[in-house]
């Protein structure tokens, strides 16, 4: 057992440290939920993949450089301690691209994942229904086959779609057999947002920004080359996303480290006893975080996987980002309640336990799967 | 970088945990609370006969010169067993801080105890330990037991002591102290971890309104939040245990507060799943109930740790930490 980075870790580790250094922004872009911030991160991401840091852990042929699973962690530190601006393109980087990579056919893997890598093309989660949130098997939006165009017709309404309101595609799950099971039948489109028969509605976040969008489908045509899998078998597929966002690929340790080491350097500047303990409870949280990162990294290079661990982790991360948010916004005093980067991280950290499936459903997921414990019976509330 | 126990390490634990579970720990603790040493000294002869005693100390002088790391996986499987007897007084602290023959006299397996104030004020068990210290700023004296202490664990016999000659001038105290504060922290997670397990045992045979109450929500959310607590502390004893000079009281420290954490909410949920047979001394649950109370503050309280940390982080500059 030990945590020493290897020679060519320690090289990759200095060679990002000093081109971080170097070429990130010196003051904070604008919100990428706005239309100008949205240009200014879209540039980001280019000069990102133009050096080949937007996705590390890509083949070459697709702006990467082949990065293993420790390196990635590796440049996700260096990112946040150098205080980089958020990824307008995670998305697709680690929700999409994934899928893509491990259910897409290779003309699909041409077609999509460079315009990805080099943010030209952004990529928006179209999951939600209005009656369907963390319970993605009762999602009603249809696909119709049209065997004469060779493709489908989309009908329905997705919401909650992040960056929906400023991106160019969209991703989502469609019912494509109205009798089939729950879990069956359902289908992984990806479609363009200013396609023929989509509606766009800009939904404001608690931070007044438009953060999120509802999608509504009128007849949109989708070909079968941007299907996603086989028709029918959307549920499997989206469920290997769904295991990606809770565990390790949105949420890489270096953001929340670094968000300790900010609350650290503010206790500095204003110290106040009544809070410290809460200081040093985040402090040990994120560095709780970045140990169990390298646990899960040294299982996954072994060939295990994340599975229910997943959840671990997301409830763990979710609380912690708002733990630190908090505990900034109450040293601040009374400036909390003034524009700043720990109000922004702040109102962004209280969506965490809401997305990617409720902190709620990991419970329940890490009581059953990982305890053992018995599912609640029919009828008695799910 | 390779963050997982070895192999051997893991067959360390292995071992270790089928000799304690097939001792009848459970037996042995409440004999050793009620005064009956012989059981649980004989355990001690065995675990030591495995070499628990003598894992910190160096090879040349008797000691198996290990790790850290193989430190916190035999404690945590103390802990989950709830053995008696003062293991990290002897196997931790003092197999850290002598040198000499006392140091060899450890590492066979002799038992041993000190009282370390402020922190640690009362030696566990002196009345049955062939070596009994009393550290002070001056260095480690003899000493004898006076008075009997009752604890929270009836199992922690604890004795105020009588201050002898001074025995050694070492400067080991620091690192010896982490050694200690590491091991309780492995003892803690051990004993969260048995807790939980004896709760998702009950619950999913408990039945109440028709079905097993491990199949309500409320109860499902309590255990899933001691799984993830006890998940996130597990790596800060292994970081502790791999830190090096300059970051090891540190990272001990916030291993013990989280530790200690975790295992707190897993004795309370443990209880309050049980109802009312949880809160009997006849059940076995009582046992690791009130062992952990006794560890969060034992070998610094959380408050003094996270003072610690506070004043590390707070000196050191951001690039450093």
């Amino acid at each position: 057992m030990d945590l020493e980075l290897n020679e060519s870790e320690q090289a990759f580790q200095a060679e990002a440290r000093a081109w971080l250094a170097e070429n990130v922004p010196t003051t904070p872009l604008p919100s990428m939920d706005t239309p100008e911030g949205w240009a200014l991160h879209q540039e980001w991401e280019a000069r990102l993949a133009a050096a080949r840091y937007s996705v590390v852990s890509w083949p070459e042929q697709y702006h990467g450089r082949e990065a293993s699973l420790i390196e990635w962690i590796i440049f996700e530190e260096e990112y946040y301690r150098a205080g980089a601006p958020g990824r307008v393109s995670q998305n697709g980087i680690f929700l999409l691209a994934p899928i893509i990579f491990e259910h897409g056919t290779a003309e699909q893997q041409d077609r999509f994942l460079p315009t990805m890598a080099t943010g030209e093309r952004i990529w928006a989660q179209c999951w939600s229904e209005p009656e369907a949130g963390s319970d993605l098997a009762s999602l009603k939006s249809t696909a119709r086959r049209d065997e004469e165009r060779g493709g489908w017709l989309l009908n329905g309404q997705k919401i909650w779609c992040s960056r929906a309101a400023l991106a160019h595609w969209g991703f989502g799950l469609f019912r494509s057999d109205p009798d089939a099971a729950r879990h069956s039948g359902l289908t992984y489109f990806l479609f363009p947002l200013d396609a023929e028969g989509v509606t766009v509605r800009p939904i404001a976040q608690l931070d007044g920004e438009a953060g999120f969008a509802e999608v509504f489908f009128d007849d949109v045509f989708v070909p079968d080359a941007d299907v996603l899998g086989a028709p029918g078998d959307g549920w499997r597929v989206a469920m290997s996303t769904a295991g990606n966002e809770r565990g390790l690929s949105l949420r890489s340790p270096g953001r929340f480290t670094a968000a300790a080491d900010r609350l650290v350097d503010l206790y500095g500047e204003r110290p106040d006893a009544r809070v410290a303990d809460r200081v040093v409870d985040a402090w040990i949280k994120a560095e709780a975080y970045r140990l169990y990162t390298w646990g899960t990294v040294t299982r996954l290079a072994d060939g295990g996987d994340v599975g229910a661990a997943g959840s671990v982790n997301k409830v763990w991360w979710s609380e912690l980002d708002i733990a630190l948010h908090e505990t900034a916004l109450d040293l601040l005093g009374p400036d909390a309640e003034l524009e700043s980067r720990w109000l922004d991280g702040y109102t962004f950290s209280l969506s965490g336990p809401i997305y990617a499936g409720t902190n709620e459903i990991q419970r329940n997921i890490v009581a059953e799967r990982i305890l053992g414990l018995p599912r609640e019976p029919k009828g008695a509330g799910r | 970088m390779r963050f997982e126990l070895t192999e051997d390490q893991r067959d360390f634990a292995a071992s270790l945990d089928r000799l304690i579970a097939g001792a009848d720990p459970v037996g042995v603790a409440r004999a050793w609370g009620a005064g009956d040493t012989a059981p649980g000294l004989s355990l001690w002869r065995r675990l030591a006969d495995q070499g628990v005693s003598a894992l910190l100390v160096p090879e040349e002088a008797g000691g198996m010169g290990a790790t850290p790391v193989e430190l916190a996986v035999a404690f945590e499987v103390l802990g989950k067993h709830a053995v008696p007897g003062p293991w990290v007084e002897a196997a931790a602290y003092l197999a850290t801080e002598l040198s000499g023959e006392a140091q060899e006299a450890v590492a066979a397996g002799a038992v041993a105890t000190v009282a370390v104030p402020p922190h640690t004020p009362y030696a566990l068990d002196a009345d049955v330990a062939t070596q009994v210290y009393l550290a002070g700023s001056d260095g480690l004296r003899t000493a004898t037991p006076d008075e009997q202490l009752t604890s929270v664990d009836r199992t922690r016999r604890l004795f105020r002591l009588r201050a002898g000659g001074i025995h050694d001038t070492a400067d080991r105290a620091a690192e010896a102290f982490d050694a200690a504060a590491l091991a309780t922290s492995a003892q803690l997670l051990g004993a969260g971890e048995r807790v939980l397990a004896g709760a998702v045992t009950y619950v999913k045979q408990r039945r109440q309104f028709g079905r097993e109450i491990g199949s309500y929500q409320a109860i499902k959310h309590q255990l899933a939040d001691v799984r993830i607590a006890l998940d996130f502390a597990r790596p800060l004893v292994h970081g502790a245990a791999l830190a090096d000079d300059v970051d090891r009281g540190r990272a001990v420290s916030a291993a013990k507060v989280a530790c200690a954490d975790a295992a707190y909410r897993a004795s309370r949920t443990g209880l309050q799943v049980h109802g009312a047979i949880g809160y009997t001394e006849e059940f076995d649950l009582s046992v690791w109930i009130t062992r952990i109370r006794a560890l969060v503050t034992a070998w610094g309280t959380p408050g003094f740790h996270r003072a610690r940390i506070l004043q590390s982080l707070t000196a050191t500059p951001a690039g450093a930490r």
